[in-house]
């Protein structure tokens, strides 16, 4: 009761970034456009969803949806244990939206994993480096275009020049 | 000395890289710590040493042969992530286990988090010096594992559960042998809290020490007993029960300060009501399968049925060959749990196909670990280890 009267709210509030309101198995699941992520979340919070318990995305290249990203938001309320997903929507061309890190600072090191390892970028978070994947890596491992099995993994260390024996170290004969 | 003299020493801010591979780290975790003498400036915690991709691979691998990957996260308490991963694909395909395997379930994840605490505690002692109880746990967790090794047939990667039931039934006399260990627990807590709580030693290294307020916590988002002991009021065992833990009676631990001491006294109180669940789950265990129907194409046939009955063989095909296997539904489905560390739990996503679209794990280390370098400044080095060890990181888990 409590959450359908939260979502009418939300819904009546942010009625054209509202995209859609789904459940499966007793998971309500609120749809977004990324834009709009940080004014629904704080009102969410505001509301008693004041626990972030998980952040992470999906790539919905294969399956489909509204947009190519999902950012995945799992939102706790300790008084009343109810639990809502909200899942933002960010484009394929320009993946970014608003960091939530101003609002929970779990959110730091969870975006940095979603930046690592997705490629979505994340504006106003203080910190936005990898986390998971060296500093050098190139591309984004959850990716669905990005293979299980590399191609040309070889070609990507550089080639080391074996020097011995060719100035130093070699004797005059 | 004066303050004269003392403002006539110039020192030098010192950067030390604690790790990657540190007797203290328990696992590759590296910090860069920034020194004044002895005091932390400033801790950048750089992670990734022990990424291994486990939810790209989890992609690529059906429902059943991921619980082989879940082992492999947190290391000490394996039984719990193949609980958390079998619920939370359970819940997408709405099946629901019978009670003998709920049960099992319920005794199986105490078990480990007796096992996973003593270690904890354990680590934590042995880090600032007390090795006695770090051998007393680290005896009594062996007997534990050779339980493990009764049941699922391995001591560490134990895939117990399977997608709608278990791997198997507890062997005969599983009951007295935990009945016979239940005993020495408790004696070894008592023993590991005649040694620690009046200590004046552990005292001055654990008390204020590390102190995690409410406010950090909910915002930083820590779970588990980390959470508890700073004075949070959340056990996902009794506020959102699976797995029927709400047939159980048990309290939930909570602390007051928040500071390296209450986590180690929270540790070592949820072991006694540990044991209390145990008991009850022998008491009350229910006879009957352990997995759900073989009809219903989620879950493999009896070996016996295999080999002697040609639909057996049929249905055992139809499951495991790659271009068949099981069809959930299109959807997605997460189970919150309470492991030993916090919060647990598998975000999956499904399409329709045998393998997941997306499987993500919410990984209790991580989370808990962020909050680290905001609670370690200002304090001396020697803390670092102090605060590692009441945090109980596991690698695995951490880079996944």
């Amino acid at each position: 009761m409590f959450l359908q009267n939260l979502i009418t709210k939300v819904t009546e509030q942010f009625s054209d970034s509202i995209l859609d309101t789904t459940e499966f198995r007793g998971e309500t699941v609120l749809h977004i456009k990324g834009e709009c992520v940080l004014e629904v979340l704080e009102v969410l919070k505001s509301e008693g969803f004041h626990f972030l318990a998980d952040l992470t995305a999906v790539d919905n290249l294969e399956m489909g949806g509204f947009e190519r990203y999902s950012v995945v938001y799992h939102l706790l309320n300790h008084g009343n244990g109810e639990r809502l997903v909200v899942k933002a929507y960010v484009p394929e061309n320009n993946p970014n939206l608003p960091s939530v890190e101003s609002l929970w600072k779990t959110a730091d090191w969870q975006e940095r994993e979603v930046y690592d390892l997705f490629g979505i970028t994340f504006d106003g978070h203080p910190n936005l480096i990898r986390i998971m994947n060296p500093d050098d890596f190139k591309g984004h491992p959850l990716r669905k275009d990005y293979p299980r099995i590399g191609k040309g993994e070889r070609k990507d260390f550089p080639i080391v020049e074996r020097n011995i024996g060719t100035k130093i170290g070699r004797s005059e004969s | 000395m004066t303050v004269d003299t003392m403002k006539q020493i110039e020192t030098e801010k010192m950067v030390i890289n604690f790790g990657p591979s540190h007797p203290a780290t328990h696992g590759t975790l590296r910090i860069i710590l920034e020194l004044d003498g002895e005091k932390v400036l400033k801790a950048t915690p750089e992670i990734g040493y022990l990424h291994s991709g486990f939810e790209k691979l989890g992609e690529h691998l059906d429902y059943n042969q991921y619980i082989t990957i879940t082992d492999r996260m947190n290391y000490l308490s394996p039984l719990c992530n193949n609980v958390a991963y079998a619920l939370s694909a359970e819940k997408l395909m709405d099946i629901e286990v019978p009670k003998r395997a709920q049960y099992i379930r319920v005794l199986m994840c105490e078990l480990s988090r007796i096992a996973d605490h003593l270690l904890a505690v354990g680590m934590q002692a042995v880090d600032l010096g007390a090795m006695t109880v770090f051998l007393y746990g680290f005896r009594l967790r062996e007997d534990i594992y050779d339980l493990f090794e009764m049941a699922t047939g391995t001591r560490l990667t134990t895939s117990y559960t399977r997608v709608g039931g278990l791997m198997r039934d507890l062997p005969e006399g599983f009951d007295k042998a935990v009945l016979q260990l239940l005993p020495n627990v408790v004696n070894v807590v008592d023993d590991i809290e005649t040694l620690l709580n009046k200590n004046r030693i552990w005292h001055q290294r654990t008390k204020g020490v590390g102190v995690i307020t409410k406010e950090d916590a909910i915002s930083y988002g820590i779970s588990g007993p980390q959470a508890r002991a700073s004075g949070i009021d959340w056990d996902i065992r009794e506020k959102e029960p699976y797995s029927r833990y709400d047939d159980f009676d048990f309290d939930v631990i909570i602390g007051l300060n928040g500071d390296v001491f209450d986590r180690y006294l929270v540790r070592m109180e949820e072991i006694r009501q540990s044991i209390k669940i145990c008991y009850q789950t022998l008491d009350k265990m229910p006879e009957g399968e352990v997995n759900i129907d073989a009809d219903s194409g989620y879950i493999l046939p009896p070996m016996d049925e295999v080999y002697n009955s040609i639909e057996g063989l049929i249905y055992h095909f139809e499951n495991i060959m790659p271009n068949r296997g099981m069809e959930p539904p299109i959807g997605e489905a997460y189970v919150p749990t309470e492991s030993p560390n916090g919060e647990l739990g598998f975000y999956i996503v499904s399409d329709g196909t045998r393998t997941p679209y997306r499987v993500r794990t919410r990984p209790p280390s991580l989370i808990n670990y962020s909050i680290f370098s905001k609670i370690i400044e200002g304090h001396m080095i020697a803390d670092v280890v102090a605060i590692l060890g009441s945090l109980n990181i596991i690698a695995g888990e951490l880079d996944r």
